[in-house]
Formats: structure tokens, sequence, C-alpha cells
């Protein structure tokens, strides 16, 4: 077990400076050049020679890219020239907001994908099955915008329900302070997420339900409620887990979109933005940032799913 | 889906009903291949995507050469007509007719949608296939490869390379197909795994078969149906994504005709009431996206290939 845990941490450690290989070569291909980019196209010679220097552009590659590591192990993202800030702050500001927003709709489509997906399995072929499965296919088939657009045209410009525009107070508290505005994100989000995980999770129930033990439990009377909340919903909940973590780009990427469309402040809208105007150390911070939550999703999945299930053995 | 919930049901008819009697020479056609079509055209879903994206095809590429529109020259004084005669879906805040853009947008979302599929699938059809056979460090190089390029979620890297360069539709089939490489990379390497062990794959590389032959002709076609069942996912979520870029308008820039620009323009006017401004792009995207997947679907229950391309 330990090997297997000291293993899976150095592919991960690897992957994690794979990632930091790609967004440093990202950051070369930018045509005309970094300086260019940020002195704008009539800086002279001698200035962008001067920015050069002064960032260590006119050291060799290599040279760059440790200076460029070393940076990231203390935790600095770079420097947004735009904003006059540093990506770090830049982001450690909006993280929360985030969180908050992609934390709450995760538990929610949790609360209700783990569920729904054991009635689908216990019910399989009848007319609820199929319902379920319908509906969370078109949700899949739906790109998560075109889901908000639907959202906001039925709930917020047809029946005045809710606002289309998501708390724009500073920090959590200031969100959650106007939580009206706060349905249709989370909604959105929900449904995405629901969409993800219900599928897998019929599918995680229906292998359990074909278990020896599953069959034992009742053949020795358990009710079938037991059976499901015991045995089947005990057993899937180990396949959820991994799931949540391998889930982690398609929920990041979700984030984003409904942060666009909902003006939400965090990350994935300061992404967006730096996109637009060219900023390009924030769009790079943000993806050693994502690169980096992605890597840490997949290792704590595998982690938790090799402590959760005590048959599983890697040695 | 009830079709395929019923199809999944039955036993395997397809590659996994043995392995085929290894004959040097021939190609290792997986048995079953007229059965496996035989039960997809028993599948009324499945046909029914499939009729969906002919018809979806036939309308883009045929379409415009009946019903003429002109998407290059804005005209401002047909702006944000409802649908009426002559204009069966109205026009857009430019003057362009929206039924026309809808058809020529369709030409480049299924052109990019195809090609990147073919191409990631290819690509990543081979690198699974060299990896999974190979094995040892080089296998492990190469996954850790996968695992880098799957660590930055595709949109953040469309938007970072669509703000440095300017998209065009070969560029934008390059680095989609360059994203979408690695679901069909790590599925084929795990039926290569198992292939190479088989005794029809040992077999040839006893009589000295090279090893490029081992993965040409024996491992790719053995894995056939998990290839077909991926490139067709492959095709829905390129258009997913592709719609995505639009959306948030670093697809390819005016006057080119895209779905996802459509509805982002159309979403600034949803507070007038311009519904055919926003619902006619936004329903070509889903409908599109579903008849890719529920085609999916059905090859994967008539091929069982139970493994996803996701």
């Amino acid at each position: 077990m330990t090997g297997y845990i000291l293993r899976r941490i150095g592919q991960a450690v690897i992957v994690v400076l794979g990632v930091t290989v790609v967004t440093f070569i990202l950051e070369h291909i930018i045509p005309g050049s970094l300086p260019r980019a940020i002195l704008g196209s009539r800086a002279s010679g001698a200035e962008i020679a001067a920015f050069n220097r002064a960032n260590g552009l006119d050291r060799p590659l290599a040279e760059q890219y440790a200076a460029f590591l070393g940076r990231l192990a203390r935790g600095n993202l770079g420097y947004s020239y735009r904003l006059n800030q540093s990506v770090d702050s830049l982001v450690l500001h909006q993280l929360p907001n985030d969180i908050a927003l992609v934390g709450t709709a995760l538990a929610l489509a949790l609360l209700i994908a783990i569920p729904l997906g054991i009635a689908q399995a216990a019910r399989r072929g009848r007319s609820i099955d199929h319902l379920a499965t319908t509906a969370t296919f078109a949700l899949y088939s739906m790109p998560s915008y075109w889901l908000a657009i639907l959202l906001i045209a039925g709930l917020s410009v047809g029946l005045h329900a809710f606002p289309a525009e998501a708390p724009q107070a500073a920090g959590v508290g200031g969100m959650l302070a106007d939580p009206r505005a706060l349905v249709l994100p989370v909604l959105t989000l929900t449904l995405v997420n629901i969409a993800l995980f219900s599928r897998y999770m019929r599918a995680a129930a229906i292998a359990t339900l074909a278990e020896d033990y599953v069959r034992v439990a009742r053949a020795k009377g358990l009710p079938a409620r037991l059976v499901l909340s015991r045995h089947v919903l005990r057993n899937s909940l180990i396949s959820v887990t991994t799931l949540v973590g391998l889930s982690f780009p398609a929920v990041l990427t979700s984030g984003l979109i409904v942060e666009y469309v909902f003006n939400v402040p965090g990350v994935g809208l300061t992404y967006y933005n730096a996109a637009v105007n060219a900023d390009y150390p924030v769009e790079l911070g943000i993806t050693v940032l994502v690169g980096l939550a992605t890597v840490l999703g997949n290792l704590l999945a595998d982690l938790a799913y090799a402590a959760l299930d005590p048959r599983i053995r890697y040695d | 889906m009830t079709d395929g919930v019923r199809a999944a049901d039955r036993p395997p008819a397809g590659p996994a009903a043995g392995p085929p009697p290894a004959r040097p020479g021939t190609l290792d056609r997986p048995p079953g291949r007229a059965r496996a079509l035989r039960a997809f055209a028993g599948h009324r879903l499945g046909l029914l995507g499939l009729g969906l994206i002919v018809a979806l095809t036939a309308a883009c590429f045929l379409g415009p050469l009946v019903y003429h529109t002109d998407q290059i020259h804005a005209n401002l004084q047909l702006t944000n007509l409802p649908p009426g005669p002559g204009r069966p879906l109205g026009t857009d805040s430019n003057g362009y007719d929206i039924l026309g853009r809808l058809l020529v947008g369709g030409q480049s979302t299924l052109e990019i949608g195809f090609a990147v599929a073919v191409l990631a699938t290819a690509l990543g059809v081979a690198w699974g296939a060299i990896s999974g056979y190979t094995g040892g460090l080089a296998d492990a190089v190469m996954m850790r490869v996968v695992d880098i390029a799957l660590a930055i979620p595709a949109i953040f890297l469309l938007i970072y390379l669509a703000s440095v360069l300017r998209p065009t539709i070969a560029l934008l089939i390059l680095v989609l197909s360059l994203l979408s490489w690695l679901g069909p990379a790590r599925l084929v390497r795990g039926e290569a795994l198992t292939l190479r062990t088989r005794e029809f794959v040992e077999a040839v590389t006893v009589m000295g078969g090279r090893r490029l032959r081992v993965v040409a002709r024996h491992l790719i076609p053995n894995t056939f149906g998990v290839i077909v069942v991926s490139a067709t996912f492959q095709v829905a979520d390129a258009i997913i994504l592709l719609a995505t870029l639009s959306f948030l308008g670093f697809g390819l820039p005016p006057p080119a005709a895209t779905w996802g620009g459509m509805l982002s323009q159309g979403t600034t006017y949803l507070l007038d009431g311009y519904w055919w401004e926003v619902y006619p792009a936004g329903f070509a995207i889903m409908l599109t996206v579903i008849a890719f997947n529920l085609a999916g679907e059905a090859l994967a229950a008539s091929l069982d290939a139970r493994q996803r391309a996701r």
C-alpha cells in the first residue's frame, strides 16, 4: 500500500512538472514575444531589451524555466501588467467565490444524482428509469451555456422569479447575502453535474446489484430498502469518489462558462477577461493552477479509492 | 435511451464472443460484424440518430444550393425581423437570414467535427496501440504524456490559443484534434494490453511477424468496436467544444457563421423578445450533439464496446 501511494505521488509530481513545461511553452509561443505583448507595438528595441534583462528573458531557455519553476514553488503565479496586480493576489481574492459556487452545486448534484442513480438501477427498465435516463441524456447533450440561457429565458425573463446575474458584492459573504441571485448559476451547475454523475451512478449501482453479497442480503430476508442503503449505496459510493476526483476538468470547464454567462466574480471569469484583454500572465497563472487542481483531484480520487475499498491491494 | 438499456442486457455478440482463429497474412476480423450491423438496425434510437446526422449533413451542404442567402454582407435595413414570408426564421441584428446562417454555420461545424474525430481517433489509436503493445518504460512515458495533456482542461487551452493566434478552420481542426486524441489513446491502450497476451497475437510474433505488423494488422483491427464508438462520441464532443469556443467569442472570426456565435449574439436580445435569434442556434447545437450521442450509444450496444469514450 505504501509503495502504491509513493508511486502514485511520484506520477503526480511528474505530471505537475509536465504541466509547468506546457505552460512555459505556451508563454513562449506568443507571437512577437511577451515583452511586445506587454509593452505594446510602439516600444523601442532598447525598451524591449531592458524589459528582457529585468525579467530574465535574455537568459537561456533552461535557465528561464528553472527560474519559472522556482517562482511557482514560492507561490508566485506571475504579474498582470494590465491590472497592475500579482496573479496570486487576484486569484486568492476570487477563489473563495468559486469554491462556494462550485462546491454548493457539486454537493447538491451528488445529493440528487446518487439516490437517482440507485432508484434507476433498482427500477431498471421501468418507466421511471426511462424518464430519468432520457432527462439526463438530454442534459448531457446540452452545452452548459445553452442550459443557462434556457433557464434565464424561463425563470428570469419569463417569470421574473430570479435575477439573471449573480451577486456582485465582494467576497463569499456578499454573495451569500443575496441568495436569490445565486439560484440560477447554482441551478445550472447542479443540473450539468447531475447529468455527469447520475449515468455513472446508475451503471455502478447496476453492477453492484449483480454482486453475490447483494443476493445473499436478499436471500437472508433483508428488506429491499436496507439492501439498497446498506449494501448498494455504500459500495457504489466508492466509484462516486473516483468519479468526483476525475471530473475536475469537466467541473472547472462548466464553472468557467457559468461564471461567464452569469457574470460571477470568480477565477473563471477572470480567465475569460484576461483572454479578451490579452493579459497573458493571468491566463498562464490560472492555467497552472487549474492543471494543479486536476492532478490533485485525480491523485486524491485514486488514494481514496485504495483507502475506501479494503479489497483493493496494490502490492 | 429505452432501447440502449434493453440492448445492453443481451449477451455479447461482438469481439468478446471469442478469439478469432489466427491465420497469418489475413486480417483478424472480429466475428459477428454482420450481427452487429443487424443489432444496430434493430436499434430504433440509434437509427434516429443516424437519420438525424444524414438529414443535418444533407441540409447544411445541399440546402444553401437551393436556399440562397447573403451571409457575408450585413444589411441594416433588414435587422431583427421576425419570421415571415421569405424568411422562415427571421433575421438577426446584422440583417442576415437566420435559416441560411444556420445552414452555412452547420457546414463548418460538421466539417470540423468530422475532421477532428478522424484525426484525433487516428492519432489516439496509433499512440494507444503502440503504448499498450510495447509496454514497459515506453508505455509509462507515453501514458504520462497523455496524463499531462489531460491535466489542463481543453477549454482553458483553447481560449488561450485563440487569444494568441487567429482561428481558422484548419487551425481549429488541428488544435481540437491535439486536445481530443487522449481519450481514444487510453481506451485503445487498455484493449492492446489485453490483446497482446492473446494466442493469435503470440502466434504472429512466434512466426516472425514484425511488431509494426502486429500492431497495424492484428491489434488495431481487433479494437474496431471501441474505435468506432469512441470516434462517434468524439464528433459530439468536438462540436460542443467548438460551439463553446464560438459562444465565448473565440471561434472563427466574422463574417464566418458559427452556431455558438449566433447563440451568443442572439442572447443579447433575450430581453427584447427576439426569440428567433436565440432558439434556432441553440437547438441546432443540441440536436446535432444528441444525434451523435444516440448513434454512439447504439453502436456501443451493438458492437458490445462497453467502454465509454469519455
